[in-house]
């Protein structure tokens, strides 16, 4: 092949990558601009702190739906966390047995259960048998959905680790437990709270497992055990209400939710980057 | 390669190897083999190791000298799949036994091993204090620092700033930290797998050097691929070749005057 057509070859094939990343970036822009500009309008104060009003009063906000989504995470992240993480880490030290191995396989079959599926059978679980919608039970199916990826991800973290740590600890005399837990976890740490951070993310996105577990709600709730509204329900409903005061609800709570994924999800980069940085 | 080795056996105030003889081993290893799966990487290896002396392990690359340092703190069964059998005794004791708990052993036999490999995540003090903070030791931790940073010789350089992370220093500080860390809970032997084979001749002189003040308090068994190293370092000196011991003795009569034709050609640099 001579120059000059190789030259065409490479411009040209440059250009073709070019243009699907333009692709990939459209949607992503499209989405951002249209929440913004639907959205930002019904944005203030008071739409982040006030009770929904209902349909022909003026005013209101979503505070109840905020700080509902936040604490049903949070009730999921003090659920999903410790058990994602420690059946990572298990899976990293004792995993290439039959037990590990199932393990896994159960994760990776859980992480590609349907969310609402898993709402589902939270509702059986927890709505049925206590008689009414409940914050705990939402939080128990987000949690359901964070542990696959805090499993595998925390396993190939704790994997990272060289072998030549574990030695270093083992080497003086400290047993295997506290050299996994004390050596070896601490040194991935960073990674895993990345990861954590990513997963609290996309828990704070999910709609169906809490459609018919954590319902919804008008008023703030004060106990884990009541019906607790989300931001993500609360956009689903207003978004198929036929008013438009509600429709225009929708767009600037869905506005406050790609807010708060992002700032997660720039706080999870940060705080990866700033570790790194502190290990040089 | 080497015609006139220098005269180790009889330099350092402790009495000669010869003379140990009589003398109880520190460390003693009756009929010993491992295995990694069915690979049997060590072969019926007798060997003993008198207390305050240094024993250099030499051969070429497999010839199980890793293996060998490995099982005298049980590392060696860390490995999936990996065995052992025979006697290994320190003053002794079989440490093979089931009766031994390897954790304790390894506060009895510390190891440092090729590459260094401090904590990242922790400070040069509290990378020294680590076998004991995760242990539960208590104690003057700061005394302990400083005395076991002073025996690794590396007290002077890194004083002033001892809660910097254990990655700012170089590597061969890095050894000598490690060195610390391993001293700092008291083990009566020491095992260095290739202590200086990732370090410079500046950084390895000083790691020689310490070894010949460590063995005032302790016994160290060093595995090198450097035989200047182990005439220079050791008092007796044991040849691996393939699983086998093939020969051990004092060091200067393994360099000067071998008893088997394969120790001469691997000394005199004929093959390895």
């Amino acid at each position: 092949m001579s120059l000059a057509r190789r030259r065409f070859t490479s411009r040209a094939m440059t250009a073709l990558c070019g243009l699907a990343l333009l692709l990939a970036l459209l949607p992503l822009v499209s989405l951002l601009m249209l929440v913004i500009s639907r959205g930002a309008a019904g944005l203030s104060f008071d739409f982040l702190t006030q009770l929904p009003r209902p349909v022909g009063e003026s005013g209101g906000g979503v505070g109840n739906a905020i700080v509902g989504s936040l604490s049903i995470v949070a009730l999921a992240s003090l659920i999903g966390i410790p058990v994602g993480v420690g059946a990572g880490v298990y899976l990293a030290e004792n995993g290439d047995g039959r037990a590990g191995k199932l393990i896994r396989f159960t994760a990776e079959v859980l992480s590609g259960v349907p969310s609402i599926v898993v709402g589902i059978v939270a509702y059986g679980l927890f709505v049925v048998p206590m008689h009414h919608f409940s914050a705990l039970a939402g939080a128990v199916a987000l949690s359901v959905l964070m542990i696959p990826t805090l499993a595998r991800g925390t396993e190939e973290l704790v994997r990272l680790v060289p072998r030549t740590l574990r030695e270093a600890s083992l080497a003086l005399g400290i047993p295997e437990w506290k050299t996994a837990l004390r050596v070896v976890v601490r040194t991935a740490l960073p990674g895993i709270v990345t990861t954590a951070l990513l997963a609290i993310a996309r828990a704070l996105g999910e709609t169906a497992p809490l459609l018919f577990t954590a319902l919804n709600n008008q008023y703030w709730s004060h106990r884990p055990d009541e019906p607790t509204a989300s931001l993500t329900v609360q956009i689903f409903n207003d978004a198929v209400s036929p008013y438009d005061e509600l429709h225009a609800r929708a767009w600037s709570a869905a506005l406050v939710l790609l807010m708060l994924v992002g700032l997660l999800s720039i706080g999870a980069r940060l705080f990866a980057r700033l570790r790194a940085r502190g290990q040089r | 390669m080497i015609s006139a080795p220098p005269p180790v056996a009889s330099s350092g105030p402790h009495p000669a190897p010869a003379a140990s003889d009589t003398a109880r081993p520190k460390i003693e290893a009756i009929d010993l083999s491992a295995w990694y799966g069915t690979t049997h990487v060590l072969r019926n290896v007798s060997l003993s190791v008198p207390a305050n002396t240094v024993l250099a392990i030499i051969g070429p690359s497999g010839c199980g000298k890793s293996t060998f340092v490995r099982c005298l703190n049980r590392m060696h069964e860390l490995v999936p799949g990996a065995r052992q059998s025979g006697q290994l005794r320190i003053d002794g004791e079989d440490l093979l036994s089931r009766k031994v708990d390897p954790v304790d052993l390894r506060r009895r036999v510390g190891m440092v091993f090729q590459r260094p490999n401090p904590f990242p995540t922790l400070s040069i003090f509290d990378n020294v204090i680590a076998g004991f903070k995760l242990n539960g030791i208590r104690g003057d931790h700061a005394a302990v620092v400083e005395k076991s940073l002073r025996r690794a010789a590396l007290w002077d350089e890194v004083k002033d700033r001892l809660h910097a992370s254990a990655l700012s220093l170089s590597g061969g500080q890095q050894q000598r930290l490690c060195i610390a860390r391993a001293l700092a809970i008291e083990p009566e032997v020491l095992l260095m797998d290739e202590p200086a084979s990732a370090l410079d001749p500046i950084a390895t002189a000083k790691i020689e050097e310490l070894i010949h003040e460590l063995k005032q308090v302790l016994t160290v068994v060093i595995v090198t691929h450097n035989m200047q190293q182990a005439a220079r370092a050791s008092d007796r000196t044991a040849f691996f070749y393939m699983g086998e011991l093939i020969e051990h003795g004092d060091t200067e009569q393994i360099f000067t005057n071998p008893r088997e034709p394969r120790t001469e050609d691997y000394v005199t640099g004929k093959f390895g």
